[in-house]
């Protein structure tokens, strides 16, 4: 059992947690993520690391409110405890080396392309972060990216806040006026990646995408994780979760993250009525 | 006087027609008057034959000469004294390629029924005994097992008989390994793995979950921070493998370790299960193992029509032959020189068929069995909605690739010593799937044992040398 340390609303969907996980905290690094079960009959998901503190021995983790489990999750309270909560899997963000990087966030993405986007900037890498957000209310993690990058753009669909405008358009923008990335570091919704992915290889900038497919064991076991990339079949779990952006078959993860649609729907419902009636 | 009766008291089975629908265990065990019939079937021969097939060398005459003289808690003794999971072997064993291969009872007729004894006594027990096994006295060594399936928990089934303080780590959330995800429930009850796995408690071993070795913590981590004298390396079979045909990553395609981890560990055969499977109507599952008949009967058991599709005939199946047959009586189809050659789908991207093409044997190949030579223009199309790979595993590459000096083979399975289990690295030790590749538990559990007694030597000797 793992013990919720500090919980924290970051928008009406998103949602911050704390947990007390000594041994995933002394190993966990940017890119990294783990895989939780809320509790005994619950199914695991996974979450990337958001942030980690090997002091205290504990994990941050960000999500959005998404499905059954992730609303269950978020019903907890600090001092409750998650049944699982297993990691650091994956590889590690791949940082060395890099002297000047963009990082493309794109909602709850950019809780993930945070700590990435901070271990750059304090390695002395020169950072920008193109941040996008459908409206202001969903904007998360401002300040923090503020504090740790060189430069912060900030974008929303409906321009509430920062420039109206898709991140691709920012990103397009700073690479023709002579921005020359060593690479481009892109973390959110599949669609997005995809975009961005296909501009900059128009310009042969380097792209790297955190991908977070449908996942069981997390550990190299069960296969479901599986992508394309560069016509090979490649698993998340231990050969990513970051892949080259320019090699992902972005279209068939879109395909196969959609795979138990119609199934979530209908768990989410099922659940919020449940919590519903709990708070009644 | 034994009993001549020349063909072994069958097995009681739950009726194909009703067990095609419902997870309960199929082989329902005999009762003590079957048990002890059978067991007088067993000539007790001197130079006991059966023993040498044994890979965990189960005193059989003597367990099944107790069994005869209705002594049930004396042959549970006897079998504790070599194997840890008496109630798992009973029931998923292959014995007739093992034990009873061997029974010279099988020479004219049947051989004794040696796995269907060793599981009534080990359910007898559980059933019967009030005591917890006694915790024996500590030797003040401390060693570790990385993975809890079959051969992880028969190496620290024998250490901690020995007296070592020993930690399993897991790195699912359940310990037990192919026992608990990859074995169905109507084979091997997860309850019985759950009582298994509590024996070894009460011996003293320490299970900890969610402790992936090779990101969690290092097999080096282990040796050097934590104190342990000795590693066994038990970690599994890895990453599933595919065909490499079109079609392989479209929606309701999955491997057969994800369909059954699903189906198993995560339970999703329940109706209120938080973990979703697809429910297939025509399931088309691709090999011809084991594996392949509990994918194949877990989406029959979800309602599906469903077709084994092998490359070779029904004579190189590689599963056994009382699991080919308890899924025909269920109903599952079998294409023989069958090979598919891409998977078809929809306009949304879910599957809708298979293509396959006809084979026919050719020369042998390096296993010795006839290759399968395509039959030119001979393609046709299966209707599916579903289609489960179950075409094996490569090791999985986590341990490897965090443990410096660790050999492996090209392949990807951890080099040992065959008598030793001993590793390339001293006092690492690894066994079952993670060096063989997919086998069977029984074999996993006999290279548990093996290295268990190693590591034994290993820690005394190294004892010894520092005094």
């Amino acid at each position: 059992m793992y013990k919720i340390l500090e919980k924290k609303a970051l928008n009406p969907t998103v949602t911050l947690m704390r947990i007390d996980a000594p041994l995933v905290a002394r190993k966990a690094e940017p890119g990294q993520f783990i895989i939780l079960r809320v509790d005994e009959d619950g199914e695991r998901i996974p979450l990337t690391v958001a942030d980690y503190d090997r002091e205290t021995g504990s994990v941050t983790i960000i999500f959005q409110i998404v499905g059954a489990t992730t609303a269950k999750l978020n019903h907890l309270t600090e001092g409750e405890y998650i049944h699982d909560f297993v990691g650091p899997l994956g590889r590690a963000t791949h940082t060395e080396g890099l002297h000047k990087v963009a990082v493309v966030g794109g909602g709850v993405g950019c809780a993930i392309a945070f700590p990435v986007a901070k271990k750059l900037h304090d390695q002395g890498c020169e950072v920008h972060a193109i941040v996008g957000f459908r409206t202001k209310d969903l904007v998360i993690l401002e300040e923090e990216f503020a504090a740790h990058t060189n430069r912060l753009v900030r974008m929303s669909d409906d321009g509430s806040w920062g420039e109206k405008g898709l991140v691709t358009d920012a990103l397009r923008k700073l690479i023709e006026n002579g921005e020359n990335y060593d690479e481009v570091i892109t973390i959110g919704p599949l669609p997005m990646m995809k975009f961005v992915c296909k501009l900059t290889k128009e310009f042969g900038v380097k792209t790297v995408a955190s991908m977070n497919p449908i996942m069981i064991d997390g550990t190299g076991m069960c296969g479901g994780c599986r992508l394309t990339v560069g016509g090979k079949t490649r698993f998340a779990c231990v050969d990513g979760p970051e892949f080259d952006g320019h090699e992902i078959d972005f279209d068939e993860a879109m395909a196969r993250g959609a795979t138990y649609r119609d199934f979530e729907r209908h768990a989410y419902e099922e659940t919020c009525n449940l919590l519903a009636k709990e708070v009644q | 006087m034994p009993n001549m009766m020349p063909t072994k008291h069958p097995m009681p089975h739950q009726a194909a027609e009703e067990r095609k629908s419902n997870f309960q265990e199929v082989a329902l065990g005999y009762d003590e008057a079957t048990a002890v019939d059978e067991a007088k079937r067993c000539l007790n021969c001197k130079h006991k034959p059966c023993m040498t097939g044994c890979p965990v060398h189960i005193h059989i005459p003597e367990f099944i000469h107790a069994v005869s003289e209705g002594d049930f808690e004396e042959a549970y003794r006897i079998i504790s004294l070599t194997s840890s999971l008496p109630a798992v072997c009973g029931r998923v064993c292959p014995q007739e390629s093992q034990c009873e291969q061997k029974c010279v009872r099988g020479m004219k007729g049947e051989a004794v029924a040696i796995g269907r004894l060793e599981r009534f006594v080990a359910d007898w027990h559980a059933a019967h005994a009030a005591e917890a096994p006694v915790k024996p006295v500590s030797n003040g060594h401390k060693v570790a097992v990385v993975g809890s399936g079959p051969s992880g928990l028969s190496c620290a089934g024998d250490l901690a008989k020995k007296g070592y303080d020993v930690t399993v780590f897991e790195a699912l959330h359940l310990p037990g390994g192919v026992l608990v995800y990859g074995i169905p429930e109507f084979r091997l009850p997860k309850a019985i793995v759950a009582r298994e796995i509590e024996t070894l408690k009460a011996l003293g071993v320490k299970v900890e979950t969610n402790v992936v070795i090779g990101r969690t913590l290092t097999i080096d981590e282990l040796m050097q921070e934590q104190g342990f004298e000795a590693v066994f390396i038990g970690s599994g079979a890895g990453l599933p493998k595919f065909m490499n045909i079109p079609g392989e990553n479209l929606k309701g395609v999955y491997s057969a370790n994800e369909f059954l981890t699903r189906m198993n560990l995560m339970k999703a055969y329940k109706p209120d299960s938080a973990t979703p499977i697809q429910h297939g109507s025509k399931v088309a599952v691709v090999g011809g193992g084991n594996v392949a008949m509990d994918a194949a009967r877990c989406a029959r058991r979800l309602g599906a029509e469903v077709t084994v599709i092998y490359r070779r005939t029904a004579a190189e199946l590689p599963a056994r032959k009382e699991e080919v047959e308890h899924a025909q009586e269920e109903g599952i189809q079998f294409r023989f020189l069958t090979n598919p050659v891409s998977v078809l789908g929809d306009d949304k991207g879910w599957v809708s068929g298979i293509r396959c093409q006809q084979m026919e044997l050719g020369e042998p190949d390096a296993s010795g069995r006839r290759r399968p030579v395509a039959v030119e223009g001979s393609e046709q199309d299966l209707p599916a909605d579903c289609v489960i790979m179950a075409l094996g595993t490569s090791p999985n590459p986590l341990i490897k690739s965090t443990t410096e000096g660790l050999e492996t083979q090209k392949w990807g399975g951890i080099v040992v010593q065959e008598d030793t289990g001993a590793t390339s690295r001293e006092g690492v030790y690894a066994g079952g799937d993670a060096v063989t590749g997919a086998a069977t538990v029984i074999l996993a559990m006999g290279a548990g044992k093996t290295a268990a007694a190693a590591m034994d030597a290993y820690v005394q000797e190294k004892a010894m040398e520092e005094q």
